[in-house]
């Protein structure tokens, strides 16, 4: 079955599986920034997600360009994100976390219909940029272009969310309001501002990774259910709500997947899930998660 | 609710008043001979996904096999008796699609049922219809269904089966694109089934497998499984799979520069599949189907079921299974109409009788196994002068008709 195994397929295949586990970062990281500021379970992460995706097909086939939707589209999803959060999830911080789950799950389903009657249940075409057409030689073999493009965008990403939580008074509040919203607000905080633009961030990032998807494989009205699963595993891989956690959980889920494609790839969708049910065995709390967060 | 309850307390008044009047008038001698005039229409039941990845293609499944029905009606019906279709979501669930079917025989009383839009479904559906003797003429593909086991006298498949349309497309490409072929096999019946099919003619003609290499279905990154692709290097990859799976897996070999040195071809090309993908990931992509509108150049008959489905349908023009639906549902109201009554078993032998062109050139149901025995097209995707957003493949090539591309039906296990 392995005959013509070489180094080069080796390094290339686990090369895949980085980027491939780039996606799956983008998506993880919006989820655990919500869940480790909020306590929110986003299950509206995939709806997020699907429509970043659609918000980009609309910039295109109004004549933007992929380089205008790349602005357009975290701007329109944090918007909405933004509406979600006050309107829908503040009312329900300080119930137990099941509330706004249900809640989340729900307007994932109502914002996926809302997408089939506006867009069709069939999927439209998205073509990669022309710019980033083609592959290219990377030493040990061709690859796509836009997939190096793809990685580049998640580590400029995880820089300015490293930067904006680390170095900033903003970001300084953030980590203080996650550890004890009471004595926050007794300082003079407004933690409700903060927990709205939180989650704003969040759901902009879930449509940039949207966006990132279109060229990709297309967009479909499904997109947003298929990827919702394998982020959420992602998610508890790396520990909930931890930032560090969502990153090398994507990376290591992206290169699992990669490995196992190789050898059996009928395999490739369960080993996510094998991989989640033994981390979850030996480490609970996933690899940088604190325990007991979803008891609060 | 209450105004429910209302409407159907009139509803039922209304019926006994009716039902009351009938008999009377029934009873006298002028009564017996309008009677039957005034029989129930002609009922087909056609379960098929609504709802779901398929919905786009149900819909156009909808709009055809409602112009055949009507088509029957604008013609007399038989003998005035006219047909009517009712249309049941199945999900894409083979248990929907068996519930639904039973309700569709038990309840709507229906006289025939056409449908389905995948292989276990229609297989679900073929189970309930075998067991109450209802005839059942699929319109989506399965190899399976003309086997003895699960065939009966009342099995029809206007569809083609996937080693009808695996093997014309292997005998078309195996030779002018070369011999090394790598599968890449979407897993589940459907997917194997095509290999199978594949293989078959390319054992004849010396092809060599390099790998088969399954995906699980609904897969939405296929760029773990390029490197080995391209490690292998084939002459030709052959997907294997259907839908958005094979939109995306042509998506994805065109990024990984695959189609530089590696031929695309594919069992089934579906229209609906092409347009979502767009012109610049499928071109040059090759694979067979039982249906293209732009057939209607060199097929009469194509342009009368066209021109008939673009009146009804604001200028659109109907897909490969839109037109199976179309082509199962006519063939059926033939056979009643050859048979000169509705009546299950006096249908089933004109069906078997029937030798028909409705849309694509001629057919008929192989006796052993009633499989419509049709040509295959090859088509090839376009990418520039593309007159319409629907003008999408050209025709390279057709198969014809012929008993011997079937399976034997010895091979299916029939006696």
């Amino acid at each position: 079955m392995l005959d013509g195994l070489t180094w080069d397929l080796v390094a290339l295949q686990l090369f895949t599986g980085l980027a491939l586990g780039a996606v799956y970062v983008l998506l993880a990281v919006g989820l655990s920034l919500i869940f480790g500021m909020l306590t929110v379970v986003n299950f509206a992460h995939g709806a997020f997600y699907l429509v970043g995706a659609y918000v980009g097909y609309e910039v295109l086939t109004l004549g933007g360009s992929f380089w205008l939707s790349l602005a357009v589209v975290p701007a329109a999803v944090g918007l909405l994100g933004l509406a979600v959060e006050r309107v829908l999830i503040r009312p329900l911080y300080g119930r137990s976390v099941d509330d706004p789950l249900l809640l989340t799950f729900g307007l994932g389903y109502v914002i996926t219909e809302l997408v089939r009657i506006a867009f069709g249940k069939s999927g439209l075409p998205f073509d990669t940029p022309d710019a980033l057409q083609g592959a290219a030689d990377i030493g040990i073999g061709f690859f796509p272009l836009y997939r190096l493009f793809v990685m580049a965008v998640t580590a400029a990403v995880l820089l300015a969310l490293w930067v904006a939580l680390e170095r900033t008074r903003f970001g300084l509040i953030i980590r203080a309001g996650a550890r004890d919203p009471v004595i926050v607000r007794v300082l003079g905080v407004d933690v409700a501002t903060v927990w709205l633009a939180v989650f704003g961030i969040g759901t902009a990032i879930a449509g940039l990774a949207g966006l990132m998807a279109a060229p990709l494989q297309g967009v479909a009205p499904e997109m947003g259910s298929t990827i919702l699963a394998e982020a959420f595993v992602v998610t508890v891989v790396g520990g909930m709500g931890s930032l560090a956690g969502a990153v090398a959980a994507g990376l290591v889920v992206g290169v699992v997947v990669s490995m196992t494609s190789l050898v059996a790839p009928e395999m490739a969708k369960v080993s996510i899930f094998a991989l989640m049910a033994v981390v979850l065995l030996v480490r609970p709390q996933g690899f940088f998660g604190r325990a007991g967060l979803m008891s609060g | 609710m209450v105004d429910e309850a209302a409407s159907d307390a009139v509803g039922r008044r209304a019926v006994l008043t009716a039902a009351a009047g009938a008999l009377a008038f029934a009873a006298t001698p002028f009564g017996v001979r309008s009677a039957r005039a005034q029989e129930r229409p002609i009922r087909i039941g056609f379960p098929t996904p609504l709802t779901g990845p398929y919905g786009a293609e149900a819909q156009n499944q909808v709009a055809a096999a409602q112009l055949a029905v009507a088509q029957f009606n604008e013609a007399g019906g038989l003998a005035g008796r006219q047909a009517e279709l009712l249309v049941r979501d199945d999900k894409l669930n083979p248990g929907e699609a068996a519930t639904r079917t039973l309700e569709l025989i038990e309840s709507e009383k229906v006289d025939f049922i056409v449908g389905g839009l995948s292989a276990s479904v229609q297989l679900a559906v073929n189970n309930i219809t075998r067991e109450r003797k209802v005839l059942f003429n699929s319109i989506s593909q399965s190899d399976v269904i003309n086997e003895a086991k699960d065939f009966s006298r009342y099995t029809f498949h206007e569809a083609l089966n996937p080693h009808m349309t695996a093997g014309a497309v292997g005998r078309y490409a195996f030779g002018r694109f070369g011999k090394r072929v790598v599968y890449l096999t979407a897993d589940y019946a459907y997917g194997h089934e095509m290999v199978r099919g594949f293989q078959a003619v390319g054992d004849a003609m010396g092809v060599m497998t390099l790998a088969d290499i399954s995906h699980p279905i609904g897969t939405t990154d296929f760029s773990t499984l390029m490197p080995r692709i391209q490690a292998l290097k084939p002459d030709i990859l052959c997907l294997c799979n259907f839908g958005r799976d094979q939109q995306i897996a042509v998506k994805q070999a065109a990024d990984f520069g695959l189609k530089r040195n590696i031929k695309i071809i594919t069992p089934i090309l579906v229209h609906t599949a092409r347009v979502a993908g767009g012109p610049a990931a499928f071109e040059g992509v090759v694979g067979g189907t039982s249906y293209y509108w732009g057939l209607e150049s060199t097929i009469p008959t194509a342009k009368s079921f066209n021109d008939a489905f673009r009146q009804r349908n604001g200028g659109r023009v109907p897909t490969d299974y839109g037109s199976m639906a179309y082509g199962g549902v006519r063939s059926v109201l033939a056979a009643v109409k050859a048979a000169g009554t509705a009546d299950t078993e006096r249908v089933v032998d004109a069906l078997q009788a029937l030798r028909y062109d409705f849309y694509k050139g001629p057919e008929y149901y192989r006796a052993c196994d009633h499989q419509a025995v049709q040509s295959v097209f090859i088509i090839t995707s376009k990418s520039k002068d593309m007159a319409s957003p629907e003008d999408v493949f050209s025709v390279l090539s057709t198969e014809a008709p012929d008993e011997l591309h079937l399976r034997s039906c010895a091979e299916l296990g029939h006696a």
